[in-house]
Order: C-alpha cells, then structure tokens, then sequence
C-alpha cells in the first residue's frame, strides 16, 4: 500500500545546526504513526516540512503523492493540520473560527457538530481567549478535522489536556484511524503511544533511533528486576545494598520506584539474572529485612524512551 | 482566479469582523484626526495665512483626509505583524486558500476600514466649516483617489509587516517614516513657506500631489507653488505614485510573504 506520508533520508539545517539528519517515516492510509522524541529533538521541524511550511535541504518528502511545498489548495484540502497553541485570535469564539475555516473547504464538516464532537459545544460562543489549555487544543483538533482530511498531522494533540478531555481526545483519533485516514502525531505523552499508536519512531538528535510497534519498542530493552521490601530502607542501608548489587553485576544501580511505596526499587543497568538475585536475597538476609514482592519484567516504552534519549522530561502513561 | 477572489472576499470580512471587536484601534484613529483638525483649525491655523486670504479649514481638511489615508500603511504593517507573531498566518497556509488571500483580505479590508474613517472625518470636517464647492462627481472621485491611495499604502504595510521582527517596531518605523512625509508637504502649510531648497520635494511628495487634486477637485483652496507637472495635474501624478508604489511593494511583499519561515 502506498504510504500517505513519506519522509525519505530528510535533511533540515538551521546555519550550522543539522535539526533533521537522514530522518526516514511512512505512515499508511488506516495507520497511526508516533513520533516521539525530548524537545529539540526536531518533530516539530518534521511536522513543518510535511506541512509545507518549511523546506527540506536534503531527501525527499511526499504527502499523498505529492511534494507539500508545491501541493496547493488542492493538497491542503486532503490534510489537516492540528499545530501547537497560538493563530488563534483571543477575541474571536470556537463557533466563528471553525465556520470561517469551513468557508476555505468544499464539503466541510458541520461546524456545530464538529464542535459537539470534540467536546466544545457549551463554549462555542465564549471568546477563545477564555478558554482553557485544554480547550484551545480541542479546537485547534476541531480546526484540522473540518476539512474531513485522508491525512492528519497532529503536533501534541493531547498536551494541556485534563485525563477527561485526553480521553475523549484519544477515543475521537482512535475513530479517525480506523476511518482509514493516515495519521501522524508527534508527542511527549507515553499514554498517547501506547494507546493509539500503531506504530512509534523515536527521534533523537535529529535521526530515528528506533522504530516499530510499541510492544516491539519495550520488548528492545533489557528486562528489569524488580522488588518491593518490607519496609523502607534509611541511608547507609541504601548504600548497603546498591554496592552489594553492583558488585555483583557491574553497572547494576538501584532506582526508587516512582509513585510507589518507600521500599520498592528496580535494579537498571542489569539483567535480572540467578546471581543478581542471589546478591539481593543475601544482603536481604544479613540485614534482616523481609522482600515482600520480587519479580523480573520486561521493560516498559517509558524505560526503552528513556535509555535511548534520556528525556527525563517524558509524560508517563497515566 | 475565481478562488483567489473569494478567498481574498472571505479573508477580508474576517478582517473587517474583528473592527467591533477591537473597537479601539478605531475610535483613536479617528480621534487622532479630529485632534490635528481641532489643533490646526483653531489653534495653529490662524497663525498659517493662505495667499488670497483663503479659509484655512477648507484648505486643511483635505490635507486630514490625506494624513489619515496615508497612515493606512502604519494600520496594515501592525495588523499583518501582529498576524504573523500570534500564528495566525501560518493558520492561514496551513488552509486551502489561493495564496494572494491573505495580502488582498488585509489591504481591501484596510481600505474598507480607512474608507469608514474617511465618512466620520468628513462628517467632522463639515462642522468645522469644509465644504465641497464643486458637486458629487468631484466628491465621489476624491474619495476614489483617497482610497486608491489607502490601497498602495496598504501595499507598503503589508511588505513592512512582513519586514519587522514586532508589532512595537511596525509602530515606531511607520510612525518614524509617515511623519515627515504628512509633514513636508502641503498637508498643513502651503508650499511657498517652506524653505527654497526643500519646495520640490514638497512639491513632488505624494501626500502633496494627492491633498492638492482633492482641493483642486472639490473646490478647496489650494495655493500650490510651482508650474510643474505636480501643480498642473496632481491626480495623474498621484496615480502615477500609486503605480509606481504598488509595483514596487506588492510583489516584494508576497515574495516576502511565500517566504516566510521557510
């Protein structure tokens, strides 16, 4: 099947800085593709090339067939835009900007019901300048949709977004997938990923460094052991235990789980072998404290994220 | 082609749909008229003596009417710069609308905009003693070379918007740049007080060529100074400006603007 979007080897510099090194993606009609990546890292660049706003110095960049720079209205009205907050103008209501962008559209969705369906209706005649974050960002969704695009591109669609209004966000992309439209989303939400990506690309200083479903993504990265004690350790006790693992399995480090209770910890850096577990039953043992919980897993999207870019700045799954 | 005119149709009533939300914007710049028609008609205006002892307040309105056209420029750089940095244009391209929408929306808006100034001034004018001497064709063909005029200043707007880095900046450069041109001109004083060596560029000034033909067609005073080709057919050679300054800016401008972020 001939990919909607397609980015081949592309090349972006900005004067000496190369944002997009050999940068190559495909996103099929019916398949939602995740670009993920810490900021900097040139999604946003990506996204502005396959929009046609900025030019690529290097490879080649088609959407729908065609070079996005020299598409015309007529591509444009086959893709729609969802960009990262601002053009809106504060004085102007949901109700007037999404009629006057259906008026640049043949066959544009009704503007009241669009508005319905990204949960707008009750504030189509408040001044966008009192909407909230989230809100601006429904309808900069609704604004990509009016036109019924074959192809989205959606920067950030769920940032600023509260868990009600992400979720009701997710489940209408989710139904803009399986209408058939390409769809491709950059994001810093792992939630975004895991539940509506077909497929994720992560970029990383300017190139793709890895690629696949998310579960293949996960599956990439080295399992982890984890383990929950029977109470929380104090300092030296701490120190005890990360040199006793360590010495064990050189570059094993202890981490405190985030979110959980003060004992639970994960061991990265090592896998969760017969020897690591050996070193940690017999500190267990010689310190006399109970683990109540041990066992090995496969790493997460968030963890492989974090090994291949060292964004610490990732929104984890809620 | 039909695209492009509807488009630019539908742009230019956004535009103009956002007057009364900013009701503002406009009601200072007709204040801003009427306080030089106040100051010059009753304050500086008796000490500016017109050979022949002609009123002052006929001979000056037209030169209002002007000023505030040619200040059309100042009102389109700042609305396409503050466009461009809250992201609307990128809005815009990102839609499929013929190009040239954007620029023509902004400058027959402008126009529109400048056009509804232009009745409240006359209005003012009239109170304070303007008359047309001559009849409505005269009127209605000043008005079309002050609007004609708004357009072309509009065209230098556009490319300034595209220019400058801020709304602030828009401000300061149109505001640096149309002061002296209103003001070395025939706007506020006739010609023949200037000193010798600046009459001709008074002479020449557009702002001058358009202020003496509405005088000249609606039977205002106007004492102009010289025998040239600017005192004897100042409409032409205002038209002329206009061809000259909308072929100059209005290509520059949509370069600049095809351009932009690329």
């Amino acid at each position: 099947m001939t990919p909607s979007i397609a980015l081949e080897g592309v090349v972006k510099r900005y004067g000496s800085r190369t944002v997009l090194d050999g940068v190559s993606l495909a996103v099929r009609p019916g398949e939602l593709v995740a670009l993920l990546g810490p900021n900097g890292a040139g999604k946003t660049t990506a996204v502005e090339i396959l929009e046609g706003y900025r030019t690529a110095d290097g490879g080649v960049v088609r959407v729908l067939g065609e070079d996005p720079r020299h598409g015309g209205p007529a591509l444009k009205a086959r893709v729609g835009m969802m960009l990262q907050d601002g053009g809106l103008d504060p004085r102007s209501t949901p109700g007037d900007v999404l009629r006057l962008y259906a008026r640049f559209h043949e066959g544009a969705r009704e503007p009241d019901k669009l508005l319905e369906s990204v949960g707008l209706a009750t504030v189509a005649r408040t001044r966008v300048r009192r909407l909230s974050g989230g809100e601006r960002q429904r309808l900069a969704l609704a604004l990509a949709l009016v036109g019924d695009p074959e192809v989205l591109l959606l920067d950030e669609p769920t940032a600023g977004m509260d868990p009600e209004a992400r979720r009701t966000t997710r489940a209408l992309i989710g139904g803009l997938r399986a209408e058939g439209r390409a769809i491709l989303l950059t994001t810093h939400d792992l939630g975004d990923v895991e539940r509506l990506a077909d497929r994720v690309a992560i970029l990383h200083g300017g190139r793709i460094v890895a690629g696949g479903t998310p579960a293949e993504l996960a599956a990439g990265a080295m399992p982890r052991l984890r383990f929950r004690l029977a109470r929380a350790l104090d300092p030296v006790e701490l120190t005890g235990l990360g040199a006793a693992l360590a010495v064990t399995a050189s570059g094993a480090t202890l981490v405190a789980e985030p979110g959980e209770a003060p004992g639970a910890f994960r061991v990265e850096g090592a896998a969760p072998d017969p020897a690591l577990l050996a070193a940690l039953a017999t500190w267990c043992a010689g310190a006399r404290i109970q683990i109540a919980i041990l066992w090995a897993t496969a790493a997460t999207l968030e963890e492989r994220y974090l090994e291949l870019t060292g964004d610490r700045h990732v929104e984890a799954v809620e | 082609m039909r695209q492009a005119l509807t488009d630019g149709l539908v742009v230019t009533w956004r535009n103009l749909k956002r007057i009364p939300r900013i009701p503002e914007l406009a009601i200072f710049a007709i204040l801003q008229s009427i306080m030089f028609v106040l100051l010059f008609a009753f304050v500086f205006g008796g000490a500016i003596p017109l050979p022949g002892g002609a009123s002052y307040r006929e001979y000056l309105m037209p030169g209002i009417f002007a000023q505030t056209i040619v200040f059309a420029a100042a009102t389109t750089a700042i609305g396409m710069c503050d466009d461009i940095n809250k992201g609307l244009l990128d809005r815009f391209r990102s839609l499929p609308m013929a190009r040239s929408a954007v620029l023509s929306g902004r400058t027959v808006a402008d126009v529109v905009y400048n056009a509804g100034i232009l009745v409240v001034l006359m209005v003012s004018g009239f109170v304070v003693g303007w008359r047309v001497n001559t009849g409505i064709p005269e009127l209605l063909a000043g008005i079309g070379l002050l609007l004609l005029f708004a357009f072309a200043m509009s065209a230098i707007g556009v490319w300034l918007g595209l220019a400058v880095p801020s709304v602030e900046v828009a401000q300061q450069v149109s505001f640096t740049v149309l002061f002296p041109i209103t003001f070395v001109s025939n706007v506020f004083v006739p010609p023949q007080s200037l000193p010798d060596w600046l009459q001709p560029v008074a002479e020449w000034n557009p702002v001058s060529t358009l202020t003496a033909a509405t005088r000249e067609l609606w039977g205002n005073p106007n004492p102009y100074v010289g025998t040239g080709l600017p005192a004897e057919e100042p409409a032409l050679v205002t038209i002329g400006w206009v061809i000259v300054i909308v072929a100059i800016f209005l290509p520059t401008g949509v370069r600049r603007y095809r351009n932009l972020s690329r």
